[in-house]
């Protein structure tokens, strides 16, 4: 049986999501690969690092409510993080294509096989593998939208999203053929030791996950807004015929798209491996869809609502882990998209929908 | 024509903003029993905006309609074609799928109904009802010159015939006033003339009055009893065709200064 | 006007041909399976899938009704099949021992049913106020939150009556008490009493539904709101309850259709029913075609065995799957082809 090797838990998640982000694991694996609640909570349990660390070693003086507070947000914004960047693939596929590309949470698993290839069997450091992983991915997402998504431009948006279930069902198989269903772990790929403000601790990985969110945030809006390409990219979302009648290749803008979102894709694997580092065919499925979900909550198709999104969810996700239920924080997540949108039923920074009568 | 006691449709001082800008201001309106009144304006005098107020598909900011006698303040799409409006649409909106018969069947909703249940267990109430509504539809397409086309689906019908299509579909809800949203757009002269026919024989079968928003001149001079001009939102000028085709400021307004 | 050409050309003018084809496919199909059964010439295999092919076969009816005749995308019907198999499972565990199995069967899908057509009703409120993705997304996410409060969910029964507890099984059962549902474990223990026969009534019940309201006033008026939403309006429909209509039958027949499945197995865990459940019968209905239940027919029975036909290759019978899925779609929605095949029906008429 397969028996979970003590990890560092940078997010300080409560012991029973130490492993996964909650669901994105249990709901897909089967059989004896697949660690019980049960089985987790006996592990032995060697001193971690991070968050959840310092609570257990000062278990006799706990820790100020406000400073666990504080603590628990910077794990909520570095879970967050990692939301974003996966929904900024899903925002921009679905501003430009018209498209839930359903595939896109298993590109993010193809880009952690690379990854994890790249640091244990080619040894590499670990910016060469990132960039291995991106590349890959942004070719892969390229030749999907190619091979599968491109014959359907003028489909129902029903057919391409089916072939988009198609497309991560065959990525999902395939992936288990080549490097079989049991979980592989992903090595650390930062120090992992821990970063002392006042009394708050923070995780150096939670600190490259938020930057790294950061610096991806404001490269995109950058090259969105200041470049030839990026404006091209947002007169196709704004109307595909009248772009193409201004000159702008449509085609190879949605291809570019693609690119960009697998690309990232690929960063937030490596994040999100880094953090909960169990590697198996469906790790993509569950942030998959949390991702998609943040990027409905901030406004599909908004670049800043990805990033809005993801980190509500992810905060959301945390803090009610922490304070209300570990069980139930999937039913409050969902359950907060569900209240924002009829709120606001084009998500926080969405454009309003209005039909000309 | 005014000394007639109570008009069917009395709009007074009705307006509406859009953000900043004002689409519709000060206008009044009265229609009578059987009338056939056109509503005409250039382009983006905001004719098709009076009639998503008449028809509540945007409330109005200022002013008030009254319907057959009661103010329509606070009813929905819905609720005014209850009370007796139906319209047609500048872009036609057709239920596409379904077939010319269904179009107008569908339309007898409230006026034949009977349950969900009765349906699903095809109790005797769903056979007489839809009797019913199969006779009264096709009777709408045989007046409507649909008859041949009963069977297609309403998406695959000649341009004309979707327009025609949409009238009887209105029709079916048995309305006491009718809204039409350039009826003859896209129309031929012979089918243009056949069109005002119908719109006759409509308004006198089923004595209802009509008010229609059209470009074609021939249509407008040739049926409309009564003609409100609309310019910027306002009111230009109203009275008889022939006191509409004198009117300077009228022909200003469609020839520019 | 209909019985001019008597009761063969009744039953095969277009309004009736459709429903006669489905009619008689699942009467064929179900007579034949009986001969094999009672012959015992049907695999071990096959005879422990027919029961489970009638739930999802009425699970996508019921989600045609909501995807291609309501025209609203749902991603969360696998959601409404576990509250039908839980609450099945439940009504049948507290009727065990004192009403024939039979009996508690039907009174377990009736139940299973209308308590799903509730919870379709509630989820309803919210979700038809939003459109297009955005509706899809949230029922997704009731889809995904009814999986785990049932995950959460713990009843028991014992002498004393039922007990229901949420989180944390908190209850200590008397003489004779047995647990219904133990939280992630879900249900054990489950008496197997769902039977294929039981299965095609169901299918048959969910086509007479389903045919007789679309040829009926409420049918023309869910269509009429997908179609083209203003005019539906503008011709005194309601769309807010037409549109709910269509989506509480469609969780109705899935809740039915998860009394059943739940009924067939002796354990069952609510995570069977995450979002990969639901977008397994969307594919069946969307290949299956919008609208078309002979379609929806025919998709659910092929996808459904296509898994199990191809077991012979092993691993590679999903990854066939996935790529069957993809062809279908690019195959019927090549320009080429398809202009080819309407100049062909053309030919024809």
């Amino acid at each position: 049986m397969h028996s979970p090797a003590p990890l560092s838990d940078p997010f300080g998640l409560s012991d029973s999501a130490l492993f996964y982000i909650d669901g994105s694991f249990s709901q897909n694996c089967k059989g004896s690969a697949c660690p019980k609640p049960a089985m987790r909570r006996n592990a032995p349990r060697r001193p971690l690092q991070g968050a959840l660390y310092r609570y257990e070693k000062h278990e006799s003086g706990e820790p100020k409510p406000a400073m666990r507070f504080l603590s628990n947000l910077v794990t909520g914004l570095g879970l967050g993080s990692v939301y974003a960047i996966i929904a900024l693939g899903y925002t921009m596929v679905y501003g430009i294509a018209k498209m839930l590309n359903f595939a896109h949470g298993d590109v993010i698993m193809v880009g952690a096989y690379v990854a994890f290839f790249a640091f244990t069997r080619f040894g590499m450091p670990m910016p060469a593998g990132v960039l291995l992983a991106v590349v890959c991915c942004t070719v892969l997402g390229v030749v999907v939208e190619r091979l599968a998504y491109k014959p359907l431009r003028q489909a129902s948006s029903l057919s391409v999203l089916i072939t988009a279930i198609g497309v991560s069902y065959f990525l999902q198989n395939a992936a288990q053929l080549l490097w079989s269903a049991s979980p592989k772990m992903f090595p650390p790929i930062i120090s992992t030791g821990v970063l002392k403000i006042g009394g708050l601790s923070i995780a150096y990985l939670t600190l490259l996950t938020i930057a790294t969110c950061i610096i991806v945030m404001i490269c995109l809006t950058l090259f969105i807004n200041r470049t030839k390409t990026g404006s091209a990219m947002r007169a196709c979302s704004e109307d595909k015929d009248a772009a193409r009648l201004m000159g702008i290749n449509v085609n190879q803008i949605i291809s570019l798209t693609f690119a960009i979102g697998s690309g990232l894709a690929a960063i937030a694997a490596v994040l999100l491996c880094a953090n909960y580092p169990t590697v198996t065919p469906t790790l993509g499925s569950m942030p998959g869809i949390k991702a998609f979900t943040a990027a409905v909550f901030g406004g599909i198709g908004s670049i800043p609502g990805a990033l809005l999104g993801g980190l509500l969810l992810g905060i959301i996700e945390i803090l009610s882990k922490a304070y209300i239920s570990t069980q139930l924080s999937d039913v409050i997540v969902f359950g907060v998209l569900i209240v924002i949108l009829l709120v606001k039923p084009t998500g926080l920074l969405g454009k309003k929908l209005s039909e000309k009568v | 024509m005014s000394t007639k006691a109570t008009p069917i449709l009395e709009v007074k001082e009705l307006g509406i903003d859009f953000g900043g800008l004002t689409a519709v201001n000060d206008l009044d309106l009265a229609i009578y029993d059987k009338e056939i009144v056109g509503l005409i304006g250039p382009n983006g005098a905001g004719k098709t905006t009076v009639f998503n107020l008449l028809t509540k598909v945007y409330k109005p900011t200022r002013g008030s309609i009254f319907f057959d006698g009661k103010d329509t303040a606070g009813k929905t799409v819905v609720d005014i074609n209850k009370a007796g409006i139906a319209r047609t649409f500048q872009n036609i909106r057709l239920f596409n799928n379904l077939t010319v018969l269904d179009n107008v069947r569908t339309a007898y909703h409230n006026n034949i109904r009977y349950s969900p249940v009765e349906a699903v267990f095809r109790l005797p109430g769903y056979y007489a009802k839809e009797r019913e509504i199969e006779g009264k539809s096709r009777e709408l397409l045989e007046i409507m010159e649909l008859g041949q086309y009963a069977e297609v689906t309403a998406g695959n019908l000649p341009y004309g015939a979707q327009r025609r299509l949409e009238i009887a579909r209105a029709m079916a809800t048995e309305p006491k006033l009718l809204l039409l949203d350039e009826p003859a757009a896209g129309m031929n002269p012979q089918e243009t003339d056949d069109l005002m026919r119908m719109i006759r024989f409509v308004r006198d079968h089923f004595e209802i009055a009509v008010l229609l928003i059209e470009h074609d001149m021939q249509l407008v001079m040739g049926i409309c009893e009564r003609i409100y001009v609309l310019n910027y939102g306002m009111l230009l000028a109203q009275g008889v065709p022939a006191e509409i085709q004198a009117n300077p400021d009228v022909i200003k307004a469609y020839l520019g200064d | 006007m209909e019985n001019k050409k008597g009761i063969l050309g009744y039953l095969l003018n277009n309004r009736h041909r459709s429903r006669t084809i489905s009619y008689t496919m699942v009467a064929a199909a179900y007579i034949l399976l009986e001969i094999l059964l009672k012959t015992g010439n049907l695999s071990n295999l096959f005879t422990g899938l027919l029961v489970p092919a009638t739930c999802y076969l009425v699970a996508a009816i019921g989600l045609n009704l909501n995807v291609g005749v309501s025209g609203e995308l749902n991603l969360g019907q696998a959601g409404f099949m576990a509250v039908g198999a839980f609450s099945g499972v439940c009504v049948s565990g507290v009727l065990a021992g004192t009403v024939p199995p039979v009996l508690r069967l039907i009174l377990a899908i009736i139940i299973g049913m209308l308590l799903t057509a509730f919870v379709g009703f509630l989820i309803g409120i919210p979700v038809l106020k939003l459109q297009g993705d955005y509706l899809a997304i949230v029922t997704l996410a009731f889809g995904q939150i009814v999986m785990n409060l049932i995950m959460n969910l713990y009843v028991a029964f014992d002498s004393t009556g039922i007990k229901f507890s949420f989180v944390e099984s908190k209850f200590t059962l008397g003489e004779g008490g047995k647990y219904l549902i133990n939280g992630p474990m879900g249900a054990t223990g489950t008496e197997r009493i769902a039977n294929f026969t039981a299965g095609t009534i169901l299918v048959i019940f969910a086509l007479v539904v389903v045919y007789n309201l679309i040829y009926s006033r409420s049918g023309r008026a869910i269509m009429a709101a997908r179609d083209n939403r203003i005019a539906a309006e503008s011709i005194g429909i309601n769309i807010a309850k037409t549109k709910m209509m269509a989506f509480v039958i469609s969780a109705a027949l899935a809740g039915a259709a998860g009394a059943l499945y739940g009924l067939n197995y002796s354990t069952m865990v609510a995570s069977k029913f995450d979002y990969n459940t639901s977008i397994l019968i969307l594919v069946y209905v969307v290949l299956g075609g919008l609208g078309n239940f002979n379609g929806t027919l025919i998709a659910t029975v092929i996808l459904f065995l296509l898994p199990q036909l191809l077991r012979g290759l092993q691993d590679y019978r999903m990854l066939i799957y996935a790529v069957v899925l993809i062809l279908i779609m690019l195959i019927t929605n090549n320009e080429f082809l398809r202009t080819k095949a309407a100049s062909l029906r053309k030919k024809k008429a």
